[in-house]
């Protein structure tokens, strides 16, 4: 018993310091990422810790979370069991027993037995549904869903269960407790009456198999994807509270660095990141990059960056270079730059990431370094940024043809102190033909509803959110600074944009240039409008059936999904239909993140993925409200020759068209 | 060796609009930027700089705000930039600038022996592309214009041979350095600036030589020393198109109403 005993205080000891060891080696990786403050609101923090790491709210938006919540909250009870186990391990008689009343102490021991039974069935949930019926996303070119790790891990929780079961039916056949546990005790119900010699072997062998496997799966956890279970909780913590598209700004002061080329240029968050991914998938699932064949998977980016820190980490603390490349050919912790440059910045990675994980954000720390330090783009964007340096719009167009869409609207510039709202009309709105007709259409419904609204015509410049998202965040910030001057000169307090992009950037980036205005995007206003019965659709046009395709930039990024649904059941007479995937789940058109200016040659295009999925609902109007978006859908139905069948209108136009126009 | 490139600060023309009642081009609000031609020109002395680790001079002739454009060159990457820019200097035709631009050369070549200067094969403003010739002559070096590739160039022996874009055909022509090649479109892609070298621009001297350095006769450079006078700009009148037929409906019929008309404006024959 005494050598017992002081063999599983050796064991124990062993273990608990290679524990604390490996735990400290991660912890080290994570410290020699770049600074950033994730301390602020801590209230803030410990409810969305709450909300998102206890609750588990995005874990259980696919039906099989449940059985995750089942396993981590019978994980959170057992640790308590657990932790009993242990310590009397170490010290004889110490049980909770020893503090707690008699029926507390029973209630206790019958709920370990029950939530125990629970766990188990849980595991062997999960044991089948990676052998026998795993989902796709669970699939991947570096892991598969029964992979050994999986398979380990499952099988030590189950080890644990059964051997706990086991030792306590075991005690119980021997008469040893009169602790309440009813699966013990049906345990105890098959083997009572075996010799009592055998049942004490039983109760040792079960013991120890417990104490090691215990012991082993605390040891695996630092070194495996499992270590979610250890940095799920700080990570959802330390999540942004930013909109996850609004990436940080760059000091540029001489000597500074931009962006991220090597991996200890992340914030310790980023790195903090890399550790908490549980391969679970979801992001993979939703992006229309890798949905569309492109070597972008943003589960595989947070993978790279893991592996590149733990083999340059341990390097990079006392050199400044590692040996492995972070940006390069696509191999195991090395990014390729068609990846990168693959990104829609749709954010579909973020928003769905059970625990927080910032998948996009670091795609543009990466693009930043290519532009801003490497000038190794695709050959495409190098007009693009001239132009947006040169004449402050995508095509470089004259700046004085911004207001030719207004020309019949005589002269509408907006007065200080006198127009309500400023019309951001932003250069799609300006310039491209199409999209003028949904500028004309909102000016018009703005009339309608008495409105005072004014443009600042040819002195508007573009907002910058291509730039930004593609890297060029020297460009981005000086095209900030100058609008964020010109908004304060002309006084503008309230901005109505057609554009999601224009909105996002003016109401989230500009913030960080001190930009403390009120922005709404058009959907908002036309809702607010009709809500209030200043607009008044007097036609009841026959859109035919009516479908909605949600702007990631309006719906994702900044949670604007009701509104426009809104004006569309109210202006076209009935709710629109919805494509398969909506609202948080909606699959981007392909042009945000900058991809509007590039060329889309690997794989099969996002716009056609998607106009197919919106012909499934056989809809007469496609509606949208973002001006990518229409020209994606535009060109896709184009290109599917159902041009003539299905039309493709900006929400404003719909809501023009029943006003009367 | 000294490779120079000559910039042009120049209105961006896709924005000026002429005013029709004075004539002369209205440059309120309008910004400048470096002549396109002139950052091929640029460009290729940049390359040359990679490969040959030549030292490089940006020379451009202009107003005191030349200068924004002169530090773009330096965030692409030139050794050293002189604005040339005097009072005297102001209203210059092509003859009287090359003779600042070509006192300038040779006045960097006291010092250092110039081996290729690089001109755009003209500007966007002017559109006369006299000036680099203008150079080459007054300083006596080879002339190679419309050069759309360097095709090799030999330091030690002193020798370039260049592609030149005529035409309905290419020319390949070599001669010896010093050289002075107008520069097309094709040759190069010019390069995006790198951040660190943009804020390292910002504070970069740019040297200013005025008259007093240049010592020019103030009678043969500026307006004093130009023979061309610009006695009216205009922009020509065009007529309202119209539209014919009905394309869609009858495309055939359409095209047989245009043919008829060209027949009749006896642009075509038949």
């Amino acid at each position: 018993m005494v050598f017992q005993q002081t063999a599983f205080i050796v064991i124990f000891a062993v273990s608990a310091i290679s524990f604390i060891f490996s735990c400290y080696q991660r912890l080290q990786l994570i410290a020699i990422g770049a600074p950033e403050n994730r301390f602020d609101s801590p209230w803030t923090r410990l409810l969305g810790m709450f909300i998102y790491a206890f609750a588990q709210k995005r874990v259980l938006k696919r039906p099989y979370g449940v059985n995750h919540l089942v396993l981590f909250w019978a994980f959170l009870v057992l640790l308590l069991a657990n932790g009993e186990f242990l310590l009397e391990g170490l010290i004889p008689g110490a049980t909770l027993a020893a503090v707690l009343p008699a029926t507390p102490y029973h209630v206790l021991t019958a709920l370990f037995d029950i939530v125990s039974l629970v766990a188990l069935i849980s595991v062997v949930f999960a044991f089948a549904r990676r052998i026998f019926f795993p989902p796709e996303y669970l699939k991947n070119d570096y892991a598969k869903p029964a992979s050994g790790e999986a398979l380990l891990i499952l099988g030590m929780i189950a080890t644990l269960m059964i051997a706990f079961f086991l030792l306590n039916g075991a005690h119980m056949a021997l008469g040893q407790t009169d602790q309440w546990r009813p699966v013990s005790a049906a345990i105890a119900g098959l083997i009572y009456g075996l010799p009592v010699d055998t049942l004490q072997g039983l109760a040792k062998v079960a013991w120890w198999v417990h104490a090691l496997v215990l012991l082993a799966f605390m040891n695996f956890l630092p070194r495996s994807k499992h270590m979610h279970i250890l940095t799920a909780i700080p990570n959802c913590y330390f999540r942004s509270l930013e909109k996850p598209n609004t990436q940080p700004k760059e000091a540029f002061t001489k000597g500074a660095r931009y962006g991220v080329s090597s991996v200890d240029q992340f914030s310790w968050k980023d790195l903090l990141d890399s550790l908490t991914c549980t391969e679970c998938g979801r992001c993979q699932d939703l992006c229309p990059a890798h949905n569309t064949g492109k070597p972008l998977n943003p589960r595989r980016i947070v993978h790279d960056i893991k592996l590149n820190l733990l083999r340059n980490g341990p390097i990079l603390s006392v050199s400044y270079k590692g040996d492995m490349p972070l940006i390069g050919r696509a191999t195991d912790g090395t990014i390729s730059e068609e990846a990168i440059w693959s990104c829609t910045t749709c954010g579909a990675c973020t928003s769905v990431c059970p625990v927080l994980i910032e998948q996009m954000p670091k795609i543009v720390k990466l693009r930043r370094h290519l532009v801003q330090e490497k000038v190794q783009f695709p050959e495409e964007l190098l007009s693009l940024f001239e132009n947006m340096e040169q004449r402050s719009n995508p095509w470089g167009i004259a700046p004085s043809e911004r207001t030719k869409w207004s020309t019949l609207l005589g002269d509408r510039t907006f007065k200080p102190g006198e127009t309500e709202y400023l019309f951001f009309v932003g250069c799609a709105g300006a310039f491209d033909s199409r999209n003028k007709q949904v500028t004309v259409a909102l000016a018009t419904i703005l009339d309608c509803a008495g409105v005072s609204w004014g443009i600042l015509g040819k002195d508007e410049l573009c907002c910058g959110d291509s730039v930004r998202r593609l890297g060029n965040e020297y460009v981005f910030d000086r095209m900030a600074r100058e609008n964020v001057a010109l908004l304060k000169e002309r006084q503008v307090t309230r901005i109505v944009t057609q554009c999601p992009h224009c909105f996002s950037t003016l109401k989230n980036d500009y913030r960080q240039y001190g930009l403390e205005i009120e922005v709404i995007h058009h959907s908002e206003l036309i809702a607010e409008l009709l809500k209030s019965g200043r607009l008044k659709p007097s036609k009841n046009l026959n859109q035919g059936r009516v479908v909605f395709h949600d702007s990631c930039y309006l719906g994702r990024h900044n949670d604007t999904y009701d509104a426009p649904r809104a004006v569309l059941t109210m202006v076209s007479g009935g709710q629109p239909g919805e494509l398969g995937r909506n609202r948080e789940n909606g699959f981007c058109c392909g042009a945000g993140g900058g991809r509007m200016w590039m060329e889309e040659q690997t794989g099969s295009r996002i716009n056609l993925e998607r106009v197919k999925e919106a012909i499934r609902q056989e809809p007469d109007t496609l509606c949208v409200s973002c001006p990518y978006c229409m020209t994606m859908m535009d060109d896709g139905l184009k290109d599917l020759g159902m041009a003539d069948r299905v039309r493709v209108k900006d929400i404003a136009e719909v809501t023009a068209e029943a006003l009367g126009h | 060796m000294l490779v120079i490139s000559c910039i042009k600060q120049v209105p961006d023309t896709t924005q000026v609009k002429i005013d029709p009642v004075t004539n002369t081009l209205i440059r309120d609000g309008i910004p400048f930027i470096i002549n396109p031609y002139d950052a091929h020109a640029l460009e290729e002395s940049l390359r040359l700089k990679d490969r040959y680790r030549v030292r490089t001079v940006a020379l451009s002739m202009g107003p005191p705000n030349t200068v924004s454009t002169l530090r773009k060159a330096c965030a692409l990457g030139v050794d050293e930039a002189i604005l040339l820019s005097d009072r005297c200097f102001g209203g210059a035709d092509t003859l009287a600038t090359s003779k600042v631009l070509s006192a300038a050369i040779e006045r960097l070549a006291q010092k250092e022996e110039v081996g290729i200067v690089f001109c755009g094969k003209q500007t966007i403003d002017g559109d006369t592309a006299q000036v680099g010739p203008g150079i080459a002559s007054r300083l006596g070096f080879s002339q190679l214009t419309l050069v759309d590739r360097i095709e090799s160039v030999d330091l030690v022996r002193k020798r370039i041979k260049v592609r030149r874009k005529l035409e309905g055909r290419h020319e390949i022509v070599e001669a010896p350095l010093p050289v002075m090649i107008t520069v097309v479109r094709e040759l190069n892609r010019p390069r995006y600036p790198v951040v660190a070298m943009r804020l390292a621009a910002e504070d970069k001297e740019i040297k200013v030589w005025d008259n007093s350095i240049l010592k020019l006769d103030v009678e043969t450079v500026g307006l004093k020393g130009s023979p061309t006078w610009v006695s009216k700009i205009f922009s020509p009148q065009r007529d309202q198109g119209e539209i014919i037929g009905d394309g869609l409906g009858d495309p055939d019929g359409t095209a047989g109403l245009l043919l008829e008309k060209l027949l009749a404006k006896e642009l075509l024959a038949l």
